[in-house]
Parts: structure tokens; sequence; C-alpha cells
């Protein structure tokens, strides 16, 4: 059999999954393609969710990555409500949560990752939610609104979006950090401290440098945070932004090497040849960087889904990206290109007080990263920069009367 | 309802029915076109949607935004009639309109 008669299984309907399926159609796979998810509904974007969507500006359909017909006029056959439990690589089988099996040619594993819940008490209580999925996005949209108020464990971006959505609807928002500062984990000091300022200022409270200890509950349901210190914050709602982990059990069990995700090489292989992972679920080569991280985000997973689809078709592989990711607050968009690593300076261009600002994250004279808010010359030259290595004059960079193609000139 | 023409760098055309509402960069992933990647969804974020406006629709594609005017001045192959068509509403006044794609979208 030749490899365009293959038959491709790809474990994880998201958005890695999904756009995995279109593009081996698009690049002319002729073969059969079975998408398993989890979910009710094909692939989404998971990014509205606690934006757009949660604000009630986008509905299922804009949220679809392909219409429901896409599927079937594709020939890709969609099996939605069911979970990959085993992979027999020896057999090239898997065996899904009803019981039943599939056998594949080739397989893309890209079962992302799901939310932490923490083993403390109360967790199990009604209305202790995440936010990974559509369901969860609905559960938390219909418990907000006008008078309830919404506790937020962790201070990342899916919880300041979800704050800043809350205070959209109307809805009170409180923060419980553990770290003395949000976004400790993500993003710079220059950063919390402007994203803190800009959400006080629209009403959200912050509880920082607090554990959590419990959650306490009447009839069943939560109504309270307790904090390590014994204080009680009251909430109607609690929205755990803890962090996720990888769901690459199935690998790991199967022998595939992992690491804090599925191991692959830049064409989203594993070490076995018939099997590839994309998506959130990977611990994946940074070009740019010279390691391996999990970058957790939309366009990494489109990389690989790319990175993948070609491979799989025997198309060139395509050029390493910059890895990017943004977050939309309020009037702020945040856009960030790189990663910080090994970075010696962090260098502040434009005033934060203004609105409008970037971090650069240079190691010697050369960007490793940066944090744009508001600032697209900056992300965009950012990401340029980044890619070419080239080296940059930090005065310039430093002096937001000179433009950006001036400072990468 | 807009009949959208989308033509690949490459010279392939792709014709569909794009509902109101949406946008033409919309109209193009939902109907698995390639040649817009549109990365970021539609958050004017990403500037991998970019298609060049054929001349004789320009005026009704709109005007654009600071946000996305700062996107294009720093993307590949920019041309006066470039814009991110994750930004352009379908409406039935862009009947018949046509979009080219630029040869790379990274």
């Amino acid at each position: 059999m030749s490899q365009s008669d293959a038959h491709i299984v790809i474990l994880g309907a998201g958005h890695a999954g999904g756009t995995a399926a279109a593009l081996l159609r698009q690049y002319g796979h002729a073969g059969p393609i079975t998408l398993v998810g989890e979910e009710p509904i094909p692939p989404y974007q998971r990014p509205p969710l606690s934006k757009a969507w949660l604000k009630g500006e986008a509905d299922a359909d804009s949220l679809a990555l392909k219409p429901l017909e896409f599927y079937p006029e594709q020939n890709i056959d969609f099996r939605p409500n069911l979970q990959a439990v085993k992979l027999a690589r020896s057999d090239k089988l898997v065996t899904l949560s009803d019981g039943s099996t599939v056998s594949y040619d080739i397989l893309i594993i890209a079962t992302g990752m799901r939310a932490i819940r923490l083993p403390i008490e109360g967790a199990d209580l009604a209305g202790v939610l995440t936010l990974r999925t559509a369901a969860d996005a609905e559960a938390i949209k219909a418990a907000l609104g006008p008078g309830k108020r919404l506790a937020i464990v962790g201070g990342g971006y899916i919880g300041l979006e979800v704050a800043a959505s809350a205070r959209a609807l109307g809805a009170e928002a409180v923060v419980i950090e553990r770290e003395a500062r949000i976004l400790a984990r993500s993003a710079c000091e220059p950063l919390s401290n402007f994203f803190h300022g800009y959400h006080l200022a629209r009403g959200v409270q912050f509880v920082l440098g607090a554990g959590v200890s419990g959650f306490v509950g009447e009839n069943g349901k939560v109504v309270g945070v307790r904090l390590a210190d014994g204080r009680v914050e009251p909430c109607d709602l609690v929205l755990l932004g803890v962090g996720a982990i990888p769901n690459d059990e199935i690998a790991r069990d199967a022998g595939l090497e992992c690491a804090r995700g599925i191991v692959v090489d830049l064409e989203a292989r594993t070490a076995d040849p018939n099997v590839f992972a994309i998506g959130d679920v990977t611990h994946r080569p940074m070009p740019h960087y010279g390691r391996m991280f999990g970058p957790e985000s939309v366009p990494s997973a489109l990389e690989q889904a790319k990175q993948a689809a070609s491979a799989i078709t025997g198309r060139p592989a395509p050029a390493p990206e910059v890895p990017w990711n943004w977050s939309d607050q309020y009037d702020l968009k945040l856009q960030i290109a790189g990663l910080p690593f090994d970075a010696d300076r962090v260098l502040l261009r434009g005033d934060p007080a203004s609105g409008k600002f970037a971090v650069f994250h240079l190691k010697g004279d050369q960007v490793q990263s940066v944090e744009a808010i508001n600032s697209p010359p900056e992300f965009m030259m950012g990401k340029q920069l980044i890619a070419n290595r080239k080296p940059v004059n930090t005065e310039k960079l430093a002096d937001p009367t000179v433009s950006m193609k001036e400072v990468a000139a | 309802m807009a009949k959208i023409t989308y033509i690949e760098h490459d010279g392939t055309e792709h014709v569909v029915d794009v509902k109101n509402g949406l946008t033409v960069m919309e109209g193009a992933v939902k109907n698995n076109i390639p040649g817009i990647d549109a990365d970021c969804g539609g958050a004017c974020a990403c500037a991998t949607c970019h298609v060049y406006v054929d001349e004789a629709w320009q005026g009704k594609t709109g005007s654009t935004s600071a946000m996305e005017d700062s996107m294009l001045d720093f993307a590949e192959n920019v041309e006066p009639n470039s814009r991110l068509s994750c930004q352009i509403k379908v409406s039935d006044a862009l009947d018949g309109l046509v979009v080219r794609m630029p040869e790379s979208q990274h």
C-alpha cells in the first residue's frame, strides 16, 4: 500500500487534530481519515472561550473550525464522544472508550491537555469549574452575571481573561494567586504590574501571595474559597486556573518517550515512524532556542499540524516558525513573540502608563522574546528579529521615538 | 450572501458563497481554501490572513483600523491593496469580491 492510501487516525479533535485533518485533505491525502474526539462537537477554536464567547460576542458556528458538513464532504470520519484508552503499536491498533478498536497505518496523537484540579477539600463541590472546553465555558457563562462573585484561583492568562469577561458581564471577580505577583510563571514583572493595575482599575480584586486550602460549600455548592491563613473569600463560582497537564498517558503506556508531554521531532514524529503527536500534548524542539519545550499555544499546534501533514504527504518541511501567542483583556491586546530562554537583560520600550509598551528580553544584543501591549510594530518586528538573529542597537530599541523599522535596519 | 473568488498565489481559483456577517478570512478557512492561515482565528493578532483586494473592490471593503494598518505595515510583500481578511465583513455589497493570496503567510 502506498502512503496516499494510508488510513490516518487522529486521536483528539481539538485545534491541532482538526487542523491536521483539514490540511491532510488540502495537501492531497486520498486515504481514509478518522478523527476521534472526546467532545460532542467537531473541532473549534478554544481561545475565544475565555473572551468573546464568554461575553456572548461569538456563537458556536463562528467558533467551529469547519462547518459540520465539511467532515462528510471531505470523507473525514469524525467520531465524537470517544476517547482512546489503549494504543497497541505492534498491532497498529487503538482501543476506544466504547470498547471498539480502530486500526491505523499512521497515527496522530492530538489529545491536548487537561486542567489541573487541586486535590483539596471541597474541590468536587458544584460550582468549582475549570476552563478547557466549550461545555466548561457554557457552565461559567450560565453562572455569571450581575450580582455574582467569581473567585479565580490562579493569576495566569486564562484567569485574567475570564476576570475581564466577568467584569464585562457585570459580575464581581477576585483573583487569588499563590505567588507575590500575577502571571509569575508566564510574564516578566513590568507586565505583571501593568496587568495588575489595569484589572484593579476595572474593579477586579486581588489576593496575592495566598495559598488555597479548600472550598467551602453549602448544600453541595461552593460558597467560598478558604485561604491558607484561614480567611474565606465568599463567591458564587470558582474558576481553577492553575495550569494544565498533557494527556499523554496513552503514549506513555505504549512505551513512547515522554517528558512533560510526548517527545517529537521537527516533523512532529515520535520515535515510532508511524506515530505522530501534535499540539499541547507534545514536548517539541524549539529550533530558535536549541531546546525542547511545550509552548501550550494555538500557533504551535497549527505549526505541528503542518509539520505532520507535510511529512505524511511528502511535502517539503515547513520553515520553523517563531513561537508566539496573544491575549485579549478589555481593550488590551498582548502579543508575545519568542520565549525568554537564556535572556540576560530586560528592556522596556515605551511607558506602561500610556497603555502601549513592549518588554524585550535580550541575550546580549539579540532579541529572545518580546511582550507587546497594544504595540503591533514591536511584536511584528520583534518576531522577525528573533527569526533572523540580527543584533540590535539597544539604545535605539529603548527609545520609542525611533521606529521599529529603524531599530531593525 | 456573497460570491467570493479566492485566487491562490499559483493562480488556482476558488469560488464560494460566504454568508453575511462572516469575515472574508472565515469564508476561506471554513471552505478549506489554502493560502489563508489565520493562526489567531480573527483576533487581528497575527497577520497570517493577508490578501490583496482586487482594485475594483477596494472602496467597498471598508477602511482599515489602526491595529490592522500597524500589523500590515510589518507583514511581508505588502501592497497598497493589502488587507487582513479577518477584518473584512461579508455583506451583499461584496457579492463578486475577488481577493488574491500572497506567496506565503509566514
